[in-house]
């Protein structure tokens, strides 16, 4: 579940008069992840340490001259470049204290802007379109720079991307209503044309951010009717140069935002991952129409994932670096750090929780980085660590990533193991399948049929092909397999102590759910000869149990049946046996369900046979041996549904008895007291 | 307030009859329901469903079918006569014979010009409507076969006959059959079982709609005579259709008591091929629903289980309103009870006998002293002009008899002599009463203890008080636009208290002749929204001798004594707080006593009525005991059986 934590101030703003502008010409990244360049509307850019909220340099251009665009910091070199008065560019180090002691050159035409990413050169773009490489370009300052685009377009947005081989300037345009995608390459320079669909007349797209992933640039843009578009171009792309023919840009809607009254004004949108975006300036959904609000949403599932209310006016100016949002509102410039973890449908679905500290954040990755590399031993010191926390729910998303780290580790090394680990993350209760698909099949493989008896019982979400699988792999276990036995009492054994650390309640229960009775054969025999001789327990006390747990699993009949198919005839009759022992248990027995002990409804058993013979039935017919367990169950049930007609009977009857009873009989003359008050 | 000691009486058998015909008049929003027994009532829809007159039936007399032409209403029966009401005074103006056997159906043009009967021997009759009578004009086409249902085409040119396995379209202008449209019969063993086709309609665009004893809806082509559609709704019988006058919606009624609704709708969006679609079930009656009514909003529905449904659509009414809610009206909207307060003696009005009962003492059993069917009423000693009285009246000390009688005039009669005497006339406004002004009868007659007063009420709303020293009218009460529906004359104060269909209370003083305090006081604040929310009448008021500022009124859930010197309750609080005040300590009771004190103990009231001794009379008809004396319904879904 995505989260937005709380809030600090990095810097005041000097908004312009009119409220119109915030102040702020652009946010950069800068060296690293505590590092950004804030350029301001007129004159300065300032280097921020974020964490400190405190600024490390300050640079100033002379009086009478602007800054046109954000300073750049280009990481290859270190230096900054800024442009001022739209021709003059200006390339200075953090030691540089005096802008006009830098370095300056004059070109022949107006700057948009200057873009440098990470791993990529500075690029510049002109106002008129053209791109060129700030080396190349400095070169020769004053070489002709020619007008890419059309007489009355002009840019209303631009970016830069890296890919791993290329290159990307990519900027949008407007030419009377009309509005146009660029995407210029760069070494090989190619450029390519996109007509945007029109929205609704009149709109003009708000904001625009664009994201490179699986070979494919995506633009996001945001309407002011709360419309946000996705339109993905290849990185390949077409190979034409048609001049000037713009192709239409295919797109999707991603969202649609609720706008409460009127149209959004200043608003915008950044993706953040491949399901987040993140929106400031739109109505909160619960909150009534008012626009101050920064909001999370997952794109996949359109669920609000976080909401911030934000003091101030909004100026539809937003960026993001490195899990952190810049906002500019009212007259402060704000970092909002965010948490996107990947979303599952579970924590799609799960509660907001938004308690957590950077610290606790950082401690968790650090165990996560551990964990990639530690033996087992320091993993388990360190799973004991965290899970001694009493916030351990607080936790969620971490302990999912937690649990995948550790199984993805084994499933790449075969030696790697850390079986009490896993149980006791699976205890905690916050896992779910969907975080980490692999763990079931993981401890199936490694024969664990404890942490499959933990997972079944506490996962709320195993699909019908797992649920399916171990099944199978219950049934077919040699039911007094030594391999089985050793496993099951070395695993008692093995993380006692341990699970006793941490939680004494969960772990008594466990050992009274999965292993209380089972750890030696004399228990097992004394619950095996308890039951009158025709009622003899087909499996193992221990199969039993597990079994036990895929009755309790959820499930849906209509995917569950295909997968039952899979089962022998052999595995089929065996478990027939078992649910018809269960069954006449239960019919004999008025509470059967023994102290402490998981035990199945009757109506799981019932529906589990359903489905059994709905997969099987042809086979079971054909199977001799299945003949006379099938003739006993349709005997039994005769009986049964006999039994219930005659309750169903004698039911209705008492129940006109006591409708009966219940109406006052009052006679044909009567005199009767009533007091008035 | 205090104890009662309560004689709950419950042997009055009171028991209503069959709905057998209903006509719903559009323009004066009237409804007119015919009774098996020969009984006429109207309902005024636009006034509370209030049943603002009752004509009674006669032997022999059973009305098979209704209709208005304008503000006049006729009916047709099984005796062979087509009878036009005096709504006025409340008897039958004139009767006809048709001539053809009994009569099936009666059905008049839009244009109020004819009247078509439908009869036994087969023919159609055709009276012309005159301005004080009907007169025989011809027969169309005689056919084989009864006619059972009649229908006029709006333009008057065409009528379509519902008869024995078919219909016969007939055109007005030359009398001749032009089409047959077949019926079908029924499957298995009613193959050899004639279709009736109890009722037919003829929409504007010579679409005809049959209902049949075959349970089909039938949907005809009347131009071409071609069945366009069938719907099968019932095992049994189809009895009674309705369509709305925008011809887009249609119920049916049938045997098992269910009312079906067809909508004539558009399968596709655009609003065209429109088709007959059945929409919606209603089960409000247990019997055979045998009238029907598609009002603008409503559906209203009567048949052999007596009661009168009105059951709101919906989709044409504002939901979660009071118009928006189910009415069933069982019972009339007039006391059948009176009381001997002094003598403790019940008298139970039946259509055709009275009977006479004494209140037993606390040994809680009732003890019959006198129940006689009464002979024939021997009219001759009586005066002339008690001849005709819808309403009677004594006074306090049993030495007159006031009866409302024609042209909304009260006669008084001395009885005092040997025999009765006529004394004199009241009449409403002398030198008007001869002018064209329609005179409404006169329904509610009260005459105070102190034997000075006598108030009436009649169903132009208009209240009366008369001076029966100087016998002249005293004063006329402010007009108010809702039907009173009881009225009583305070024993000391002379206060007239007066209760309207609309549950709004007046009180009225005599002696200054003008709204009392109280009554201002109740209209500013307003009655509760529960009070007003209850949908059947007050039927009776009386007053509390030991406690001059109690007013004692019941209607059919429950009685109220209203304590004028508390405080009217607000929007705010709680009406029904009985049990509240109950289950309060005695000094905390008086923070939330307000003046409405009603119990809801009894049900399906009567009569409640404050006896000499201040012990209540409580006369209850329970549903229960009405429905099962009903005979056996067609069909009994039975589980487990």
């Amino acid at each position: 579940m995505a989260a937005l934590y709380e809030g600090y101030t990095l810097c005041g703003l000097a908004p312009a008069q009119n409220q119109s502008n915030s102040g702020v010409l652009g946010v950069e990244a800068e060296r690293d992840s505590d590092h950004v360049v804030v350029t301001d509307s007129t004159r300065s850019v300032t280097l921020y340490k974020v964490s400190d909220q405190k600024p490390l340099s300050s640079w100033t251009v002379k009086q009478g001259q602007t800054l046109t665009c954000s300073a750049v910091y280009n990481p290859q070199t270190k230096e900054y470049v800024a442009v001022s008065d739209g021709k003059v560019i200006r390339i200075w180090k953090q030691e540089h204290l005096l802008l006009d002691q830098a370095f300056k050159a004059t070109v022949s035409a107006d700057v948009w802007r200057v873009h440098c990413v990470a791993g990529g050169e500075p690029v510049v773009l002109f106002k008129r379109g053209a791109v060129r490489l700030l080396d190349a370009l400095l070169s020769a300052p004053q070489q002709p720079i020619e007008e890419v685009l059309a007489q009355e377009e002009s840019i209303r947005w631009s970016t830069n991307i890296v890919t791993e081989s290329q290159q990307f300037a990519i900027f949008t345009t407007e030419q009377k209503g009309d509005h146009f995608l660029y995407l210029q390459r760069l070494n090989p320079n190619t450029l390519q044309r996109y007509r945007l669909e029109r929205e609704e007349p009149g709109l003009s797209p708000l904001s625009f951010s664009a994201s490179y992933r699986d070979k494919h640039i995506r633009l996001l843009y945001l309407y002011p009717n709360g419309h946000v578009y996705q339109s993905v171009v290849s990185e390949r792309g077409l190979v034409t140069d048609e001049g000037g023919q713009a192709f239409p840009l295919p797109r999707s809607l991603l969202l649609s935002l609720p706008v409460g009254e009127g149209l959004l004004e200043a608003a915008s949108a950044q993706a953040l991952d491949e399901a987040h975006i993140a929106v400031v300036g739109v109505p909160h959904p619960s909150a009534g129409s008012g626009k101050d609000f920064l909001c999370i949403w997952n794109t996949n599932f359109q669920t609000l994932q976080a909401g911030k209310e934000i003091a101030g006016k909004i100026y539809g100016q937003l960026w993001s670096f490195w899990n952190k949002l810049f906002i500019p509102h009212g007259k402060t410039l704000s970092v909002i750090p965010y948490e996107c973890p990947k979303s599952s449908l579970a924590s799609a679905l799960g509660k907001m929780r938004q308690v957590k500290t950077e610290g606790e954040l950082e401690q968790i990755c650090s165990t996560a980085t551990t964990f990639d590399t530690a033996p087992v031993e320091e993993v388990q010191r360190e799973v004991d660590l965290l899970l001694s926390r009493t916030d351990i729910q607080d936790l969620q998303p971490s302990l999912g990533q937690l649990a995948s780290t550790l199984v993805s580790r084994t499933l790449q090394d075969p030696a790697f193991y850390t079986p009490s680990s896993l149980a006791q993350l699976v205890h905690t209760r916050c896992l779910c399948h969907s975080v980490c698909p692999d763990l079931v099949l993981l401890a199936l493989e490694r024969k664990d049929y404890f942490l499959c008896q933990l997972c079944l019982q506490f996962f709320p979400d195993i699909p019908e092909a797992i649920t399916c699988a171990c099944l199978k792999a219950f049934i077919s276990l040699e039911p007094d397999g030594v391999s089985f036995m050793e496993t099951l009492i070395a695993r008692e054994r093995g993380p006692d102590g341990l699970l006793n650390g941490f939680s004494p309640t969960s772990a008594a229960e466990y050992r009274s759910d999965g292993l209380g009775g089972g750890g030696t054969r004399a228990q097992q025999d004394e619950e095996m000869t308890s039951p009158p001789p025709e009622q003899i327990c087909p499996v193992g006390l221990h199969k039993a149990v597990l079994l036990n747990e895929v009755l309790q699993t959820a499930y849906s009949d209509s995917f569950l049946l295909p997968h039952l198919k899979d089962l022998s005839s052999q595995q089929v009759v065996l478990f027939l046996q078992y649910l018809q022992f269960l069954y006449l248990k239960y019919s004999q027995d008025a509470f059967p369900q023994t102290h402490g002990l998981r035990s199945p409804s009757l109506s799981q058993i019932l529906d589990w046979v359903c489905v059994l013979l709905d997969a099987h039935f042809t086979v079971l017919v054909m199977t001799p041996e299945a003949k006379g367990l099938l003739v006993n169950l349709h005997s039994f049930v005769k009986s049964q549904v006999r039994l219930v007609s005659e309750l169903g009977k004698i039911e209705g009857s008492l129940q006109e008895l006591n409708k009966m009873t219940a109406k006052k009989d009052v006679g044909q003359y009567s005199i009767e007291i009533i007091e008035l008050f | 307030m205090g104890e009662f000691k309560v004689h709950r009486v419950r042997f009055f058998d009171y028991m209503p009859a069959a709905i057998r015909a209903m006509a719903f008049n559009r323009r004066t929003e009237r409804l007119a329901l015919a009774r098996a027994d020969g009984a006429l009532e109207i309902f005024n829809f636009a006034d509370n469903y209030f049943q603002e007159k009752v004509i009674p039936g006669q032997d022999g007399r059973a009305v098979e079918a209704l209709c208005w032409v304008g503000r006049r209403l006729f009916s047709a029966g099984l005796n062979g006569e087509i009878t036009e009401y005096d709504l006025e005074n409340l008897r039958p103006r004139y009767t006809v014979e048709a001539y053809g056997g009994p009569i099936w159906t009666i059905s008049g043009n839009d244009q109020g010009t004819l009247l078509a009967v439908g009869c036994e021997d087969g023919t159609v009759k055709m009276f012309e409507v005159l301005e004080d009578r009907i007169q025989f004009q011809r027969n169309l086409d005689r056919q084989k076969g009864r006619i059972i249902s009649l229908c006029w085409h709006p333009s008057a040119s065409l009528i379509a006959a519902g008869m024995m396995d078919m219909i016969r379209i007939f055109d007005v202008e030359t009398g001749r059959a032009t089409h047959r449209l077949l019926v079908e019969r029924g499957v298995g063993a009613s193959k050899s079982k004639e279709v009736v086709v109890w009722s037919i309609a003829f929409l504007s665009d010579h679409t005809i709609i049959s209902g049949d004893s075959a349970g089909k809806v039938q949907i005809w082509d009347g131009l071409t005579g071609t069945l366009a559609r069938t719907h099968l709704v019932t095992k049994w019988d189809v009895l009674a259709l309705s369509v709305s006058q925008d011809e887009s919606s249609l119920v049916a009624g049938t045997s098992e008591g269910t009312v079906v609704q067809f909508q004539f709708l558009s399968s596709t969006l655009d609003g065209q091929n429109k088709d007959w679609v059945r929409t919606r079930t209603f089960k409000n009656h247990s019997h055979d629903v045998r009238a029907l009514v598609h009002t603008e909003t409503a559906v209203v529905s009567g048949g052999m289980d007596t009661q009168l449904v009105v059951r709101p659509l919906l989709d044409k009414v504002e939901k979660n309103t009071q118009e928006s809610a189910m009415r069933k009206m069982a019972f009339p909207h007039r006391s059948l009870v009176c009381c001997a307060k002094k003598a403790g003696l019940l008298l139970f009005q039946f259509p055709d006998h009275l009977e006479l009962w004494r209140l037993g003492e606390s040994d809680g059993h009732g003890e019959t002293t006198m129940k006689f069917p009464l002979p024939p009423f021997q009219v001759s000693k009586l005066p002339k002009d008690l001849r005709s009285a819808h309403q009677l009246c004594f006074s306090t000390d049993s030495s007159r008899l006031f009866a409302s009688s024609i042209n909304s005039s009260v006669v008084v009669v001395a009885l005092n002599q040997p025999e009765c005497k006529y004394l004199h006339t009241l009449k409403p406004k002398s030198g008007e009463a001869e002018s064209n002004l329609i005179l409404e009868p006169v329904h509610l007659l009260f005459a105070s203890e102190d034997g000075k007063w006598l108030a009436t009420a009649n169903t132009a709303c208009e209240v009366q008080v008369y001076n029966l020293d100087k016998i002249k009218l005293h004063c006329t009460v402010p007009v108010y636009g809702s039907c009173p529906t009881a009225i009583a004359i305070h024993p000391t104060s002379s206060n007239l208290v007066v209760v309207h269909a609309d549950q709004q209370i007046f009180e009225y003083s005599l002696v200054q002749k003008e709204y009392t305090e109280w009554s201002r006081r109740l209209q500013k604040q307003g009655l509760h929204s529960l009070w007003l929310e209850r949908d059947t009448p007050i039927t009776h008021v009386t007053f509390n001798p030991k406690h001059p500022a109690h007013i004692i009124l019941h209607d059919m859930f429950m009685f109220c004594v209203i304590d004028q010197s508390l405080p009217l309750p607000e929007a705010k609080t709680r009406l029904f707080n009985q049990m509240i005040l109950r289950s309060l300590p005695e000094p905390m009771r008086i923070l939330h006593r307000h003046a409405f004190k009603m119990c809801k103990t009894f049900q399906n009231l009567m009569c409640v009525r404050l006896l000499e001794d201040h012990s209540l009379v409580v006369v209850e008809r329970p549903l229960l005991d009405i429905m099962s004396q009903l005979p056996a319904p067609v069909r009994q879904k039975r589980f487990a059986t």
